[in-house]
């Protein structure tokens, strides 16, 4: 069972966490200005790559708290986490 | 026959302390230390099971997990399938027997006691062998915390079945020595009996403890039988030791035949002579240690095959002063015997993958070494890369894990010198300087050997008779070939078509030798073709091992309402909603279900009746947020709400479907206390915070979850009023000045509650709220002031009928993903004037304006005495044509109206509100049964009953 680092609580079991899709997906600021499929992308598409993800998890069973990370969706390998008002870390 | 091949002296068993034992219906007897399996050979009991295809008897060959072929049932203490002999260890009493490959379960439940244990460490050593002890006291001595792992009664590993020396003194001593110095160390956990079965991710690996099998009768049956090991390390130590390789060839399966190094640890562990007559078949130095340990016993060794050309002066020595002829260049071919092997084809390899005339020897025991196979499973379950070693014949390491590495002989270093040194760097490399300081240097007595033979089949196996690749599976060199006849290139492929490796010992000895054969027959190498997945478990654990406490009551958390001793009390029957135990209905002696739903529906419509609502979700929103954030969940305004007031509110998500539905009650400026479905409590906690936390940080808002603490007591009729003014006499409960859909404060009992004019059910109603600490009080004052009114306590089961009669939906069952506000006909609880909210730009987009949506609403049945499945197709026809039927929808409630004196049922309908006072038809048991579509609300269109 993997761990992921909590960026509040550090390490901790997979069980505790869920996972909440893709990150940096921001709500529209004006969504009744939005075509159909403008509003279709925003609710309906993700991208799905293999390789390094920018993700949203929550630690549900620990601090409750949501936290982005980029994750390598070829190994499951936790390349950075960060708290959603931090920037997106830049990995090579 | 008592243990006319048990020596006379030497093996690890404890002489002192004999065992009986039953197998197959004859008792034997045995010592403690033994296994099953050395208890049957110090018998002479060779032949011990048949095989799953074939019924050919087959027998021990091998002494460890490794063993494709002696596989029994346990009948008693209490009945366990297929084991393997070789890792059962004896105990007094046992009832065995053995299988033709399939064994069968008990027919009651376990009684033994199973647990788990998480542990956490520095360094997992897994292996009691020499690397394993080296790397486990060099990492004691450096103060780490340390688990050490082995699946042995006792530690030593290989030593234990060989004549080793370390530093001038038998090895076992040294293993005495480093064991007493562990049990030193506060920080070390040192496991026998405990198989490391799984590597996972970041350290994280799993032991099955065996604690009290080997104990018999004098176990305590309260200790815990099997223990699973959680184990988080930091850093692991795989220090597994090898698997010997058999050889193939025609009539390998016979019982007597069996891996040399296990004849020897036969001997040197248990005291137990494999046979009388032996023959050694090696393509390597390794084997000879067993031929010429068994000859000194006792054993005649009749022959040495070799197959290759020449061998070193040391070994041709060995064989010289024991008077063994030894054969190099020569191979087995076959093999006779009836219950056994009798005899045995020598023939020498001539040249061009072909094999002479064979010689037959009389012997009763076949020693077999193709080599060893590093054991790297779990080294591969941890993700470690292998790579082919040309020169064993075998996969290897290829690198160190990220937080571990393979040692000793399965990091294919088979020497003893090698292990020892393995094993204290590893612990070195794991914990830094500290560690290497405490590494020692020890003297061995090292043999250099010659370079093995790869050999996977001897030429010509399986081309008249039968040679196994796989004992257990019953797969020959031929199924092999007709696979790869057939096409398949892959060693996965090919396992799967033959089965090769799916047995319980999981191809310990047959995966390489399988790819070997593959890559003979492709002509590639076997680097290329590589060897199928390794997988846990590395041996059997049962289910019940996994399962551990989380048996019958302990499955899952049980969650029980204040009420709940009462209800049980009154005989209700209750129903389970998720975790929750709620009271379904309370029969009266002799009532049926539908006469107790009946009777409680007539108490709350025309008297008065309560129920235990506690199960709703309860969230407490506080901040000065709190108005804004609830305004842009739910699809109404909430933030208008006046402090005193209740309203009922409908939250969806993103996509405009409806998620969950409940009451809000502002208590104070900036502070609301709202109600899920019991259901999804806490997935609209989450989801809220999902919110709140990542798209509306700057609105400052903490969400609690309020459900356990609140008791919720709907008190349900026209004579509600008056019971509620019995039990708070200052409180004016007209409806001018306690109107609907408002709260007010008051004591009942002695205890403050807080009592909402809501309802479920159409009815006048008021909830009472307290503390679930004073439930019961406030509960019993309630039964006692509804006395003289005929107060009944009702179920969930009525509380569906009210709501549904009223047309009021439960999202989750009237409802699925796929249904929005407007499709439940509630477009009044959708907010015009609010800018935006969760779900509000769904709602425009071409899809949800279809007027052909699945809309709510009700049926009711031509025949008022026919109750609809819920399930149930809605279909447009009075016959029903043939397939596909086009289906309008399906019935989502449906019930008995005892106030109505009729059947109906809510359902989704495709374009159902344009169709009301239409026929459609849901077939029962194939025969379409007509039904009106109705409006949803059945009783009390008007709504003339909520004010009394
Ligand atoms: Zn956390």
């Amino acid at each position: 069972m993997q761990l992921i680092p909590c960026p509040w609580c550090g390490p901790r079991e997979e069980v505790e966490f869920h996972y909440g899709g893709q990150a940096h997906v921001a709500y529209p600021a004006a969504p009744a200005d939005l075509s159909d499929r403008e509003w279709a992308e925003y609710v309906f598409f993700r991208d799905n790559p293999k390789g390094l993800f920018a993700e949203r998890w929550v630690h549900s069973t620990g601090c409750r708290r949501w936290f982005n990370a980029i994750r390598d969706t070829g190994t499951h390998d936790f390349r950075a986490v960060y708290r959603p008002n931090e920037p997106k870390p830049v990995i090579s | 026959m008592t243990n006319s091949f048990r020596t006379s002296t030497g093996g690890r068993v404890n002489r002192e302390l004999p065992l009986s034992f039953q197998f197959d219906g004859t008792p034997y007897s045995g010592y403690a230390g033994d296994t099953l399996a050395s208890a049957l050979l110090a018998n002479g009991k060779h032949d011990i099971a048949s095989s799953i295809k074939f019924g050919r008897p087959r027998g021990v060959f091998a002494a460890g997990p490794e063993d494709p072929s002696g596989v029994i049932q346990i009948e008693e203490p209490f009945p366990e399938p297929m084991l393997m002999a070789s890792t059962v260890e004896l105990y007094d009493g046992l009832v065995a027997s053995g299988l033709p490959g399939q064994g069968w379960l008990a027919d009651r439940p376990d009684p033994a006691r199973y647990d788990a244990v998480h542990h956490h460490c520095d360094l997992l050593v897994v292996g009691a062998g020499p690397a394993g002890l080296s790397a486990a006291l060099t990492g004691a001595r450096a103060g780490a915390r340390v688990v050490l792992v082995d699946s042995l009664s006792e530690a030593g590993g290989s030593l234990l079945g060989s004549t080793e020396v370390i530093d001038g003194r038998p090895a076992l001593e040294w293993v005495e020595s480093v064991t007493a110095e562990l049990d030193e160390h506060p920080d070390v956990l040192h496991l026998q009996r405990a198989t490391a079965f799984g590597c996972y991710d970041d350290g994280f690996a799993l032991a099955l403890e065996n604690r009290t099998d080997h104990l018999g009768g004098a176990a305590d049956p309260d200790d815990t039988r099997q223990r699973v090991w959680r184990i988080r390390a930091q850093y692991l130590v795989i220090a597994t030791g090898a698997h010997e390789r058999p050889v193939v060839f025609n009539d390998n399966d016979r019982p007597g035949i069996m891996l040399a190094a296990s004849a020897r640890t036969f001997l040197h562990r248990f005291g137990v002579l494999a046979g009388g007559r032996a023959v050694l078949f090696t393509t390597n130095d390794s084997a000879y240690a067993a031929a010429f340990d068994l000859s000194d016993a006792g054993v005649t060794i009749v022959a040495v095959a070799d197959s290759r050309a020449q061998v070193s002066e040391r070994l041709q020595d060995g064989c010289v002063r024991r008077g063994i002829a030894l054969h190099t260049g020569h191979v087995v071919s076959g093999t006779d015997g009836d219950r056994r092997v009798e005899s045995v084809d020598i023939a020498a390899l001539t040249g061009d993958n072909e094999v002479g005339q064979a010689e037959r020897v009389a012997a009763d025991l076949l020693l077999v070494s193709g080599g060893w196979n590093p054991a790297v499973h779990l080294f591969s379950q941890a993700r470690g890369r292998l790579r082919y070693d040309d020169g064993i014949g075998a996969f290897v390491p290829a690198e160190d894990l990220e937080q571990g590495r393979a040692v000793g002989a399965a990091a294919g270093h088979f020497g003893l010198a090698d292990a020892l040194r393995d094993g204290a760097s590893a612990a070195a490399a794991a914990l830094g300087p500290t560690a290497t300081a405490a590494v020692t240097e020890h003297q061995v007595d090292d043999l250099v050997e010659a370079p093995s033979a790869v050999l996977w089949s001897v030429p010509g196996s399986g081309e008249t008779g039968m040679a196994f690749v796989d004992l257990q599976r019953d797969a020959t060199t031929q199924d092999v070939l007709r696979a790869v006849g057939a096409g398949l290139r892959s060693v996965e492929h090919v396992k799967r078509y033959t089965t090769i490796g799916t047995g319980l010992d999981q191809g310990k000895t047959s995966g390489v030798v399988t790819s070997g054969i593959i890559a003979d027959a492709l002509g590639v190498g076997v680097a290329e073709l590589g060897v199928t997945t390794y997988r846990p478990p590395y041996t059997p654990v049962a289910f019940a091992a996994l399962a551990g406490r989380n048996r019958g009551q302990l499955l899952d958390p049980v969650r029980l309402t204040p009420t709940h001793v009462w209800a049980l009390t009154r005989g209700a029957e209750f129903e389970n909603v998720g975790q929750w135990k709620r009271a379904w209905y309370f029969p009266r002696e002799g009532e049926s279900m539908d006469g107790a739903v009946a009777r409680e529906c007539r108490a709350a419509r025309e008297g008065v009746a309560f129920m235990d609502g506690s199960t709703l979700g309860k969230i407490d929103v506080q901040g000065p947020g709190a108005g804004e954030l609830l305004d842009r969940i739910y699809t109404n305004m909430m933030s208008t709400l006046k402090v005193g007031r209740a309203r009922y509110g409908v939250m969806c998500g993103a996509d405009g479907m409806v998620v969950d539905d409940g009451t809000v009650i502002r208590l104070a400026d900036e502070h609301f206390l709202l109600t899920t479905t019991t259901g999804n409590a806490a997935s609209v906690l989450e989801t809220m915070e999902e919110w709140l936390q990542t798209e509306w940080p700057e609105l400052r808002v903490h969400l609690t979850s309020v459900t356990e603490h609140w008791a919720t007591f709907p008190v349900v009729g026209p004579k509600s009023r008056e019971v509620i003014a019995a039990l708070v006499p200052d409180l004016d409960v007209s409806n001018d000045a306690f109107g609907f859909m408002t709260w007010r404060d008051a004591e009942i009992a002695g205890v403050p509650v807080r009592i909402v004019r809501i309802s479920f059910s159409g009815e006048l109603a008021y909830e009472v709220n307290v503390s679930a600490w004073h439930a019961m009080a406030v509960w019993r004052a309630i039964a006692e002031a509804g006395r003289p009114h005929g107060i009944t306590p009702y179920g969930t089961e009525t509380m569906h009928v009210l709501r549904a009669e009223k047309g009021f939906p439960i999202i989750g069952q009237d409802t699925d993903a796929t249904m929005t506000p407007q499709d439940l006909g509630m477009s009044w609880v959708v907010s015009k004037k609010k800018e935006d909210f969760v779900g509000k730009r769904s709602f425009t987009r071409l899809e949800n304006q279809r007027e052909d949506r699945k809309q709510l609403v009700g049926l009711l049945p031509q025949d008022p005495s026919v109750l609809l499945p819920e399930g149930g197709q809605v279909i447009e026809t009075a016959d029903l044509p043939e397939a596909p039927v086009r289906m309008l929808g399906h019935v989502t409630s449906s019930y008995h109206s005892a106030t109505s004196g009729c059947t109906f049922a809510l359902a989704v309908v495709r374009g159902g509100r344009d169709r009301l006072g239409e026929t459609l038809y849901v077939p029962m048991n194939g025969t379409p049964v007509p039904v009106t579509v109705s409006d949803t609300v059945l009783y009390d269109k008007e709504g003339a009953r909520r004010d009394g």
